[in-house]
């Protein structure tokens, strides 16, 4: 036994590197979709409902016989969200022969894949990265997404506490992380830009923390009218409930991190009048219903989250890579520049930069346990 | 004014939540002279098992102050089953190891209950209901101190009060003492070391069970992840006390709850754990026996 | 072997955890929806698996018994004369040339045999190497229990990244500029704490780990905050153009130079005077004190010179990945360093770099079990402290014998 063992160990990782490393079929009559994101670990569950999504999609088009009678090839990755994995994730679908890549799903991910996708000369579709750089540095030609950016939200949020609300002194506060810093910095700025409010208060909170009552003693002190909180649901619905237990009437403005019903479902009774931003609500275009059920009938549950942009992403470069006639980048890269397509959003294109028109956000307030648009 | 005293009951708060997982760290410190890294995954489990267990019952309709007992019950036994658990799979076989074994051991501890949560429950975090009510006595001072702040001051107080009592007068407590002081004197003098070790390690679970109880129901929320967070914090707040000693840790506890309460209301939330962090450190470059510990001379 | 009364407490020992996981394991609930979800069939996972994991131990604690037992009898000859193979493999220069041919062999033309992605993933396994092996100069020869070594790492990463975009200085230059930016703050961090004894140490390295990362992720002027710098530059060769398989490649050779590098300085580091202080220091501090070690000067280099290579790998991981952001440098980093270094057998350099290769390659390629990785990871650490603390292989230190027979 001591023998074999210490074998086994001194040569595990030269064989396991054998065995598995089957090189890459390289198959023509396939298009190949990359579908990569976080598909294990604690953020899977942004990651997953692109997959299905794209599933979804492919399995559609393979049926009604391809695209130009080639059938799509799905090559799904798991980055786990973070850029270091990404890389590899990237190289792995780039040395796979990939054709296009719906994904990545975080930021930093994609920020750290792009520039892989860019040197192979692959066109790459997120359907939930949103920091603004990714499209409006122009350093990366290839991407294009099919979310709204975080400037984007952060100026309807900004908007609607000016305008909306006539809000004179905000305090933006954050969770110090990649969306919700970048996030509320835009807000900050969008705030001293308009000139008819101030930034009272601008700080960072810290995850996990077993008490938040400091900070929030100091946004009431700072009389804010309104609370502009970049970041996701289970630290906001910690501050939200601590503000109504000390009678504070301050108005909770969010983010489409917030915008999820764990948030109601968490933050009960004080989570009315809380007010986040979130993509428009599209229930009633036919393709979104179409997908959603489609969803429902093969998996048994509500599609998660990115779902539709996930859709929005398939169909807009399945239909670039027909309409092209070709799997050449600058093809595909013409189509989606300047032919519309219907998506769970409408009839969509790209700008520019390679963020898709029409693809905005709205405002939905908390109303008897439920998220509504406001109008 | 009132944000001073705001900003008071706040680090008041805070710093006896750090005390009552503190405790644990310093007990067992003291009398086998190691950071259990495992500590505030027990205060993760006793929070855990709190929601669980608080949840059955309410589906099964008992009454909320039986919801309240039995739960905090539930909590501390099972976190103490696994606090003495851990000690016997971990710790135990090491006690002759050189130092570093049994740290090692503890982190590794921690890593394991963290993702077995995580496992076997969710990744996500769950809510917590809150199982204190609004006292109506309270409203006036609603905007100073909410209910549950108080529910926790008061519980820190007397668990405090009791904790010291069995140190002092109970023969496991005089048991105790004479461990932490010389091991094998004890054994010499026919205490059940061993039997002493567990019981540490009962208490000391139990105790970060409640506080996870009342802080997961302070909040609103869990995950697997906070016991992490509130375990580093614990233990930076022991140290500072002086660790090995009790009263040290509470005062600790206070200290740094209070500082990174009043750190937040005057300077910046941003590097909140920043000054934990540094305070720290400084504490140890120069008085590394902390405010009320003994300073240790080594002999050979 | 296993007698009956073996069974009956490995029984009882189920039962135990079977009703310590029953909260855990087999109740689910959703406090909003008011849902209770019962597994039971877990309970019979936990209980089947704790029986045999007694049995098992049981077993194997019987059997390193009855071998005492027959060598204070005489009946066996004792224990160091029964040389282990890990042990015959790296001092019988018939076996461990050929298989260190062959290994050299294997890596030298792994980029011409399979995938760039293998080969991505490989870079990936090496820069851990080379992190274990620092790491193993302050951990494992210097019995300094590091915690916050990712900090260093970090250090190196933003060298690279921030240097290169504001001064626009190349990967060259930077790499030893990183390796002694990081020894400068392990210093840096070294002298407070000197005083520290082992445990105290731990905490404030850890501390130290997480004030850096805080400081990148809350200072946007400095750091530019939790979004990153990204669009860092591969690393050159002469200027010249590459795609992204050469570059990769080139990072490969890149990496295994840095290796063989590392492994020779670490493995003259050991051998020499100062190498030796290490090892006495961790053995026992006063006596080495009294015999006229300086203290501070040791603790120091040891400390430094692991630092040094956290920071090279550091920039490396910012050319690799051509991004950086506080997220790649948590505790858990340091965690998974420090358990390649305890599994590997602290102080052993062959060790290290199987534990790495081993620990790191084999959750890439059983994705299916990543989620389990880091439980693995965590009963690792506690399974190699309590039945084998000095490692799959032990680090083996020249012994001289004086001739008593």
């Amino acid at each position: 036994m001591n023998l074999s063992a210490k074998l086994t160990v001194f040569f595990a990782a030269a064989i396991l590197a054998l065995t598995m490393a089957i090189p890459a079929m390289a198959g023509n009559d396939t298009i190949k979709i990359g579908v990569a994101g976080a598909h294990s670990g604690d953020l899977a569950s942004y990651g997953l409902p692109t997959v299905k999504a794209a599933e979804l999609v492919a399995a559609d088009i393979n049926a009604a016989g391809g695209i130009n009678g080639k059938k799509v090839e799905l090559l799904v990755e798991d980055d786990v969200c973070k850029p270091e994995v990404a890389t590899n994730t990237a190289t792995k679908l780039v040395s796979e022969g990939v054709n296009v890549v719906i994904g990545h799903i975080c930021s930093g991910a994609t920020k750290a894949a792009l520039p892989i996708y860019r040197d192979a000369n692959v066109i790459v579709m997120s359907p939930s990265a949103t920091n603004p750089a990714l499209t409006q540095s122009g350093d990366y030609p290839n991407f294009y997404r099919t979310i709204a950016s975080d400037d984007a939200q952060a100026r309807t949020e900004v908007d609607f506490a000016i305008n909306g609300l006539g809000a004179k002194k905000i305090a933006v506060i954050h969770d110090k992380g990649d969306y919700g810093k970048g996030l509320a910095e835009f807000a900050r700025k969008f705030i001293d830009e308009s000139g008819k409010a101030k930034v009272v208060l601008f700080e960072g909170i810290t995850p996990g923390a077993v008490d938040y009552s400091a900070i929030v003693q100091k946004i009431k002190r700072s009389g804010a009218d309104a609370v502009i909180f970049g970041g996701y649901h289970p630290e906001a619905s910690k501050i939200v409930t601590q503000m109504r237990k000390k009678r504070m009437k301050t108005v909770f403005i969010s983010d489409d991190g917030v915008k999820d019903d764990t948030f109601i479902k968490v933050a009960g009774k004080y989570a009315e009048g809380v007010y986040a931003t979130g993509p428009a609500d599209v229930t009633a275009n036919p393709v979104t219903r179409e997908y959603r059920e489609k969803y429902k009938k093969a998996y048994g549950d509500e599609p998660g989250a990115f779902f539709d942009n996930a859709v929005a992403a398939a169909l807009a470069l399945t239909n670039a890579i027909a309409k092209a006639g070709s799997t050449d980048p600058a093809a595909i890269a013409r189509v989606l520049h300047t032919e519309d397509v219907a998506t769970p959003f409408g009839m969509i294109h790209f700008d520019e930069h390679g963020d898709a028109t029409g693809v905005g956000f709205t405002m939905y307030v908390v109303k008897d346990g439920k998220y509504v648009q406001v109008r | 004014m009132d944000y001073f005293v705001e900003l008071f009951f706040s680090g008041l708060t805070r710093g006896s939540i750090y005390a009552l997982i503190a405790l644990g760290y310093t007990m067992v410190y003291g009398i086998i002279g190691l950071i259990n890294f495992a500590h505030g995954e027990i205060y993760m489990i006793g929070a855990f098992t709190a929601l669980i267990v608080s949840t059955v019952l309410s589906i099964f309709g008992f009454p909320l102050p039986a919801i309240i007992i039995l739960t905090a019950l539930a909590a501390a036994i099972w976190a103490s089953a696994y606090g003495y658990t851990v000690e016997k799979l971990a710790y135990r076989p090491l006690r002759n190891a050189p130092r570093l074994s049994p740290l090692i051991s503890a982190i590794g501890m921690s890593m394991f209950l963290q993702n077995y949560v995580l496992l076997a429950q969710t990744p996500d975090f769950l809510p917590f209901p809150a199982l204190i009510p609004d006292f109506d006595f309270m409203e006036p001072y609603a905007g100073f101190i909410g209910s549950s702040d108080m529910v926790i001051l008061v519980t820190t107080t007397v668990i405090m009060i009791l904790l010291t009592l069995l140190i002092k007068f109970t023969r496991t407590g005089k048991a105790m003492r004479a461990t932490a002081q010389d091991r094998k004197m004890a054994m010499l003098v026919g205490i059940n070391v061993d039997h002493v070790i567990s019981v540490t390690f009962i208490i000391g679970s139990a105790l970060a069970a409640i506080g996870g109880m009342l802080i997961a129901s302070h909040i609103g929320q869990i995950n697997f992840y906070i016991g992490f967070i509130a375990g580093i914090k614990a233990f930076t707040a022991a140290v500072l006390g002086g660790i090995g000693s009790i009263p040290g840790a509470v005062l600790g506890s206070f200290i740094l709850g209070l500082t990174e309460s009043f750190a937040t209301g005057y300077v910046s939330s941003d590097y909140e754990d920043v000054f934990a962090f540094s305070l720290l450190v400084l504490i140890l470059i120069f008085r590394p026996s902390g405010l009320l510990g003994k300073a240790t001379i080594e002999k050979v | 072997m296993i007698s009956l009364k073996d069974i009956g407490k490995a029984c009882i020992i189920a039962l135990w955890f079977v009703a310590l996981t029953f909260p855990l394991m087999v109740i689910k609930v959703n406090p909003i929806d008011r849902i209770i979800i019962w597994r039971w069939h877990n309970m019979l996972w936990v209980g089947l698996g704790s029986f045999l994991c007694y049995l098992a131990g049981r077993a194997w604690l019987m059997r390193r018994e009855i071998r005492l037992r027959r060598i204070r009898q005489g009946l066996e000859a004792e224990l160091p004369q029964r040389t282990p193979l890990s042990r015959r493999i790296i001092q019988d220069p018939v076996i461990h040339r050929p298989l260190l041919a062959a290994g050299a062999l294997f890596f030298l033309i792994f980029p011409l045999l399979f995938s760039t992605y293998q080969t991505n993933i490989m870079i990936t396994a090496l820069m851990y190497v080379v992190l274990g092996l620092g790491l193993n100069i302050v951990v494992g020869v210097a019995g300094l229990l590091d915690l916050g070594y990712v900090a260093f790492y970090a250090v190196g990463a933003y060298a690279y990244a921030l240097l290169n975009l504001h001064f626009g200085l190349g990967f060259w230059t930077v790499l030893p500029i990183g390796g002694l930016l990081a020894a400068t703050f392990g210093i840096l961090l070294g002298f407070p704490v000197l005083r520290l004894r082992g445990d105290y140490l731990a905490i404030v390295t850890l501390g130290f780990g997480e004030i850096i990362r805080l400081i990148l992720e809350n200072w946007n002027e400095f750091s530019h905050g939790p979004s990153g710098i990204s669009n860092i530059p591969r690393p050159g060769f002469f200027g010249i153009q590459m795609s992204l398989d050469h570059s990769i490649t080139y990072l490969y050779y890149l990496m295994i130079a840095m290796v063989v590098f590392t492994i020779f300085v670490v493995n003259r580091l050991q051998n020499s005077r100062i190498g030796r202080a290490w090892f006495a220091l961790r053995e026992d501090e006063i006596a080495c004190q009294a015999m006229g070690i300086d203290k501070t000067r040791t603790k120091l280099t040891a400390f430094a010179l692991g630092a040094f290579w956290a920071g090279m790998v550091g920039v490396i991981f910012a050319a690799k990945t051509t991004f950086v952001n506080p997220a790649s440098f948590t505790f858990l980093e340091s965690a998974i360093i420090l358990c390649i270094v305890v599994l590997g057998g602290m102080g052993s350099i062959v060790g290290v770099i199987i534990a790495a290769l081993v620990l790191i390659l084999l959750p890439e390629y059983l994705r299916a079990f990543s989620e389990y990785r880091m439980l693995v990871f965590g009963a690792v650490l506690v399974i190699m402290m309590v039945f084998r603390p000095q490692g799959i292989i032990a680090n083996i230190r020249k012994t001289y014998r004086i001739g008593i027979d």
